[in-house]
């Protein structure tokens, strides 16, 4: 594995009574798209915010590549939250300058990089509009731009595809594949778990203040997956053996399970002897019933 | 650093540039010119002479009403007196006053201005008085002997010996105006600031600019944007207002008149008359107390506002916590006229500490005089509670402008206090 961008040990954060995270551990590898999953008010945000420096943890460390997570590391990161929005009385060009100063460029050289995006995206024709002209779909094309307009290490979006009708979506995603290409950390958290199979290849799932589960989606898959197939035979006759045991059937799709110690091979070698088989798949967990699985087992 | 100035930039120049702004800098002046030249204008108005006619059986009252310099009285028949009531505009007369016994009745086609019928009323008491007391026996050159007028002249002897005349009305008129004008500018900016907050969490960027700066930078970078806004429009006003005012007096007064008129001897009686009516006030420190009070004033009161602001959701949600802020305000409003009428008494020395009056009150009594220990305590009282007060406004604001649809209470309020950043 290569090395963390982003690296959170042991952190503790109350608010009151109420403990929003509770000993959370991740750790965000370099290059990664990293996806930060769990229900709704599990602690994401509270998580994001203390990344972001928007609030400080209680207890617990913070390391951004290498070092302990500073004031100086803010025009390093850029985030998209989910509560986002801008000015509704400014003109684009003049509050995307303004946001960009804020994260610490120069007039000129945000000038230069927002005339380059907005080309790119095809809103140049927007930068005299005031934002309440725009619709909400247009504000959130600015909102992007503006959260990568200063080129950080690591880039934070909260559901950035809300808000996008479809086309307006997958030239987004399409953006954020291609920082990602050019070595940008992405952390991306969201409930479209679809999404999250399609671009993600880390992730962590929070529940209830705490780290469930967390690394490469591969191996999480592999931990979820329970040695369970589907079988489509020719025929409606198929029995357990000293193999395998079946769970369910419905006509001629069944679903079976190795038993303990077996191997797919010799489930499979039993099968073919007795029948034809038109497909023999083995079922791995979508991330959904991995989330499903995970929160309700906590 | 870097970073606040850009937000007291932006918070500027957005409100400079609204239109509000420009119509309230313009229509500001004019209002206070009118408010000068009106009066002025009306005064003058009145000063012309009247004829006003006398309807009387006999000659008991006739001859006792005096001709004035603005009122010219004169008896006429009873059949010209009923003509008159049925057609005054052709006649040269004001209003008939009718004597019937010891009832009077003023007639006219207008509206009786109130000088007049003062004037007549005050004449006609002193006759009936005189009657009076001639029916009782008392002789009136005894009683007119002994009518006699006492002038004080009224002088502030300061510790080196020094007299100076002391003016009631200049410093009345002075702390009146002062203490208004900042227990305006605080209220009007400081719910500016609040509007402010409100629209920043209603519009949903907050979460983006905290995420580039500390809470803190950007309610100090808004505060400090609107106090420039404050200053701005107060030195636009005062110049406006001198500008219109100079041009109104050159249109409506002959001022051609009055300078050949004027010697320079004559001159210089005026200027010097000029500077003993404000003797004794020392305007130059009046003026640096009132930037001060404006300032320190202003900032203790719009953090609190901004805490408001960041607790609610909207601006309809305010009311419960802006009014434990105002009723000071208020309170120091409302003590104005008792505390000029007092100005060195022990409420007006309370009122002029506590940091939530003291800038309405200060101002107020300030041009009757305060001991340099006062204003010292005064000023150091309200800076260490600004600064009390921006510390604790700012606890509230950065935990307040995050929470969104959660209706905060007091409690609530209460506990943001303890979160750590």
């Amino acid at each position: 594995m290569n090395e963390s961008i982003f690296i959170a040990k042991d952190v503790v954060k109350q608010y009151g009574e109420h403990t929003a995270l509770n000993k959370v551990n991740i750790s965000v590898p370099k290059g990664s798209i990293y996806g930060l999953l769990g229900p709704n008010g599990a602690g994401k945000t509270t998580l994001m915010r203390i990344i972001n420096q928007i609030t400080a943890p209680d207890s617990g460390s913070l390391l951004f590549d290498g070092a302990p997570l500073d004031k100086h590391h803010i025009s390093e990161i850029g985030y998209l939250p989910e509560e986002r929005g801008l000015y509704k009385k400014m003109k684009v060009g003049e509050q995307a300058l303004y946001l960009a100063q804020l994260k610490g460029m120069s007039y000129t050289e945000a000038l230069e990089k927002l005339k380059f995006w907005f080309k790119k995206l095809d809103i140049l024709s927007w930068w005299n509009k005031k934002v309440e002209e725009l619709s909400k779909g247009m504000a959130q094309k600015i909102q992007f731009v503006v959260t990568v307009i200063h080129e950080p290490k690591l880039l934070i979006f909260d559901e950035p595809f809300s808000g996008f009708d479809p086309i307006n979506a997958a030239i987004i995603r399409q953006e954020i594949l291609e920082l990602s290409e050019k070595g940008t950390t992405i952390i991306f958290s969201t409930h479209r778990m679809e999404s999250v199979e399609e671009i993600c290849d880390h992730i962590a799932l929070i529940n209830k203040s705490q780290t469930v589960l967390e690394g490469p989606i591969d191996e999480i898959k592999k931990q979820f997956t329970n040695n369970s197939y589907e079988v489509i035979t020719a025929s409606k006759e198929l029995n357990e053996n000293d193999y395998f045991s079946i769970l369910t059937k419905k006509d001629t799709t069944f679903r079976i399970q190795l038993k303990e110690g077996k191997k797919q091979q010799e489930a499979l070698q039993s099968i073919v002897a007795a029948m034809e088989i038109i497909s023999f798949k083995k079922e791995i967990p979508s991330m959904e019933e991995i989330f499903i699985k995970a929160v309700n087992n906590a | 650093m870097h970073k606040i100035w850009l937000i007291i930039k932006r918070e500027y120049l957005v409100r400079v540039r609204k239109k509000a702004f420009i119509v309230m800098t313009i229509v500001g002046p004019l209002l206070m010119a009118a408010l000068l030249i009106v009066p002025t204008y009306l005064a003058e108005e009145s000063q012309e002479l009247r004829n006003i006619a006398i309807e009387e059986d006999g000659f008991e009252f006739t001859n006792q009403l005096e001709d004035t310099e603005f009122l010219h009285f004169s008896k006429i028949p009873q059949e010209k007196a009923t003509l008159l009531k049925e057609g005054f505009t052709e006649s040269n007369y004001y209003a008939l006053l009718h004597i019937e016994e010891n009832n009077f009745t003023l007639y006219s086609n207008q509206q009786i201005s109130l000088s007049v019928s003062n004037g007549i009323e005050n004449q006609l008491e002193k006759i009936i008085e005189h009657q009076k007391l001639k029916a009782a026996g008392i002789d009136l050159t005894i009683l007119e002997s002994a009518e006699s007028t006492v002038n004080i002249t009224t002088k502030i002897i300061s510790e080196d010996g020094n007299t100076t005349n002391s003016q009631a009305e200049a410093s009345m008129g002075i702390g009146f105006i002062c203490g208004i004008l900042i227990y305006m500018f605080i209220f009007m900016y400081g719910t500016m600031v609040m509007r402010g907050v409100i629209e920043e969490k209603t519009n949903r960027i907050v979460e983006v600019i905290i995420s580039s700066v500390k809470p803190f930078q950007l309610m100090m970078g808004k505060i400090l944007g609107v106090a420039l806004v404050g200053l701005t429009q107060f030195v636009l006003w005062i110049l406006l207002t001198f500008a219109i005012a100079t041009i109104a007096e050159l249109l409506f007064m002959d001022v051609s008149s009055m300078t050949t008129e004027l010697s320079s001897a004559q001159q210089s009686i005026l200027l010097s008359e000029i500077s003993s009516l404000t003797g004794g006030i020392n305007l130059a420190q009046i003026f640096l107390s009132f930037l001060f009070y404006f300032l320190a004033g202003y900032l203790m009161y719009s953090s609190l506002f901004a805490a408001v602001g960041s607790a609610v959701d909207a601006e309809a949600d305010t009311q419960q916590f802006v009014l434990p802020i105002t009723i000071p305000l208020i309170l120091a409003f409302i003590l104005i006229q008792p505390i000029m009428e007092n100005p060195d008494g022990t409420l007006a020395f309370w009122m002029s500490m506590i940091p939530f009056t003291s800038p309405v009150i200060m101002m107020v009594r300030l041009p009757f005089g305060v001991a340099n220990w006062e204003l010292a305590l005064s000023i150091g009282i309200l800076v260490s509670s600004f600064i009390l007060t921006t510390w604790f406004a700012g606890k509230i604001y950065r935990t307040g402008i995050l929470m969104y649809g959660k209706k905060a209470s007091y409690k609530e309020l209460w506990k943001w206090l303890s979160y750590k950043a």
